[in-house]
């Protein structure tokens, strides 16, 4: 039992700290007073510094939070709809055709979009090529959710609104949406961290103009590997370990209660 | 003319025939109940009186008015689900304050409404409390204002006592009663408790397999069943095959098998060589040592076969003669004695020649 245990746990321990290590370097060495990843020489901000002087740099931030907000809006508003859809209306198809994009592998995804854009449309690529494409394959992870969430609810409390006068608009406005609330707010945090760090679509449907984040950080270390590069990635995790957090709460509080407890997730929220 | 007038409605589900041409009456101000097996049908025809069903053909009037392809919002018809189905987000106050919101009503008003009905169902100081804060029973209470609020001209109850725990239950239906009484709203109450049915209905629909077998006052429904399933589904009830000998005007003459002759009252209808069952309660059967010559012409000889002590009451039941079994209730009211036969002992059935029931197959 206790050697079994013992086992288990240095297993988890290695796991963990491959998974995690090069993490912490990243982070440890975006604070290295070196030009060099190679060994600690002292504390330094000057990377940081570095970076918010880099035009370049802050124009790629600038374009990826930019198409990560629209995303996230455009996403959220027709994967909610599509989650509600799939919920409402048994037809079978419904999931499979909003799921799947999510199991598509992204090199498929971008392949095709591309094709799609230039061949078909015949449209000019850019940030709103980059937002279409993001939005096709984060409406799947909204539209889980929210159908998770609905899932988990009394159909009854759905009816009793129309039974007491409302109308399908007023029951959706008053009833629907703010149970399905915390749903809607992780599905949208979880696209705004899917789209600001995607790499392979975005590569494939940015086409030639504004400097993207993920490939501007590509670009950035063809050249070397340097601690400007650690900074910004530092940044990017920390904005995406806040937000999916969030959105894991949001999600934990919606599926374990069903019937949410709307103040006491607000007050834990808060703290 | 009926406040709600049910017209040979039918609702099938695929070849399922859920709702077959039921036709009811319900007139203002009446406790009716639709009661029956779960898959009876009696949920579905509440869906389509809510509007939240359609059936495949007849028509649901209400004051006269079709209300066939008016949506549930229109319908003057409120629902107390099996569920509650309180809006989880909204306080008690708000939850109550919703139908007399979408009704457009004043804030006043509304207001005023809210506390009367909180009042009323013995929850005054419960207005800002969250559903989640509440007991089953409270929760019960808040849906019931809820429905009422906004004086539908009908209230249907689904089931809403199935949650409750059986003491709290007998609370509930005592104040259901007592709300209906006040407030005078029209109730059809669907349940599968036919105990229920039977304390609070004015009238009760027994339905089966989609069909209204009887529609009839609690105490009619228990002492004249109309048929077999009415009489067994209702109470309890021991049944013997019977034929008929004798149909007069005053009672009937029936020939049980192995047993004998029995006599048993009139009923309208029946002609002799018709085969059935006879029908009694185990209340109206006496139980008795041999040794007492019964005066009852319907008396004959058994063997307990078992008995079950309930506390107040002792069912025993008897293997007569020809291999069936009766049922018979002995009251527990002597004190000190709980039971007076034990297993295995010779007994005397009786009873009254105007008890029992004939039922044709």
């Amino acid at each position: 039992m206790k050697r079994g245990n013992l086992w288990l746990w240095s297993a988890a321990a290695l796991v963990y700290a491959f998974l995690y290590i090069p993490l912490i370097i990243v982070v440890l060495y975006s604070f290295n007073d070196s030009r060099l990843n190679a060994e600690w020489v002292g504390f330094t901000l000057f990377w940081y510094k570095a970076l918010f002087n880099n035009t370049e740099m802050l124009l790629a931030a600038r374009n990826s939070l930019i198409i990560a907000l629209c995303t996230s809006f455009c996403a959220t508003l027709l994967g909610t709809m599509a989650g509600l859809a799939i919920h409402r209306y048994k037809l079978k198809v419904l999931p499979v055709l909003v799921f799947t994009p999510v199991a598509m592998p992204e090199i498929l995804l971008g392949v095709s979009i591309l094709l799609f854009f230039l061949q078909v449309l015949n449209f000019t690529l850019g940030m709103v090529s980059i937002i279409i494409a993001h939005t096709t394959f984060c409406i799947g992870f909204v539209a889980i959710i929210v159908r998770a969430r609905l899932q988990g609810m009394d159909e009854s409390i759905f009816e009793a609104a129309r039974d007491l006068g409302a109308s399908p608009w007023q029951t959706f406005r008053l009833v629907t949406l703010p149970l399905i609330m915390p749903a809607v707010v992780a599905g949208a945090l979880m696209s705004f961290t899917l789209s600001i760090d995607d790499f392979v679509i975005t590569f494939f449907t940015k086409g030639v103009g504004e400097p993207i984040l993920p490939i501007q950080i590509y670009t950035m270390i063809k050249v070397a590997v340097t601690p400007e590069v650690n900074a910004i990635s530092t940044l990017l995790m920390l904005l995406t370990l806040i937000m999916i957090s969030m959105a894991a709460r949001l999600e934990s509080s919606s599926s374990s209660e069903g019937s949410a407890k709307p103040r006491k997730t607000a007050k834990q929220a808060a703290k | 003319m009926a406040l709600l007038e049910i017209r040979n409605v039918t609702r099938r589900f695929g070849s399922y025939t859920a709702v077959d041409n039921v036709s009811i009456d319900v007139e203002a101000g009446e406790f009716f109940t639709l009661l029956g097996p779960s898959g009876c049908g009696k949920t579905t025809l509440l869906r389509m009186i809510a509007g939240f069903d359609l059936p495949d053909s007849g028509q649901i009037l209400l004051d006269g008015k079709d209300m066939v392809g008016i949506p549930p919002e229109k319908r003057p018809v409120h629902t107390v689900f099996q569920t509650y189905a309180l809006f989880p987000h909204m306080t008690v106050a708000d939850n109550i304050a919703f139908p007399l919101k979408m009704a457009g009503k004043a804030p006043q008003e509304i207001k005023k409404r809210v506390n009367e009905l909180l009042e009323r169902v013995h929850l005054p100081n419960f207005g800002n409390r969250f559903p989640h804060e509440l007991s089953g029973g409270q929760k019960q209470r808040v849906a019931f204002a809820r429905g009422l609020v906004n004086r539908p001209r009908l209230l249907l109850l689904d089931e809403p006592l199935g949650a409750l725990d059986a003491k709290l239950r007998e609370e509930m239906q005592i104040e259901l009663i007592n709300l209906q009484k006040e407030i005078g709203i029209t109730f059809i109450f669907v349940t599968h408790a036919q105990d229920e049915a039977l304390a609070l209905s004015h009238r009760i629909a027994v339905m089966n397999r989609g069909n209204v077998e009887q529609i009839d006052e609690p105490s009619k429904i228990y002492s004249t069943p109309r048929n077999h399933f009415v009489a067994d589904f209702i109470g309890k009830i021991s049944v013997m095959n019977a034929a008929v000998m004798e149909a007069v005007p005053s009672h009937l003459k029936l020939a049980i098998e192995g047993l004998g002759e029995v006599t048993a009252p009139a009923r309208e209808g029946v002609e002799v060589g018709d085969k059935g069952v006879l029908a009694i309660r185990p209340e109206q059967v006496r139980i008795s040592h041999p040794s007492n010559e019964s005066q009852l012409k319907n008396h004959f000889r058994g063997k307990v076969h078992d008995f079950l002590y309930v506390g107040d009451v002792t069912t025993y039941i008897v293997e007569l003669v020809n291999g069936a079994y009766i049922e018979a209730l002995l009251p527990n009211s002597a004190p000190g004695r709980a039971k007076f036969f034990e297993v295995d002992d010779e007994v005397t059935i009786s009873w009254r020649h105007d008890a029992g029931i004939f039922l044709n197959d």
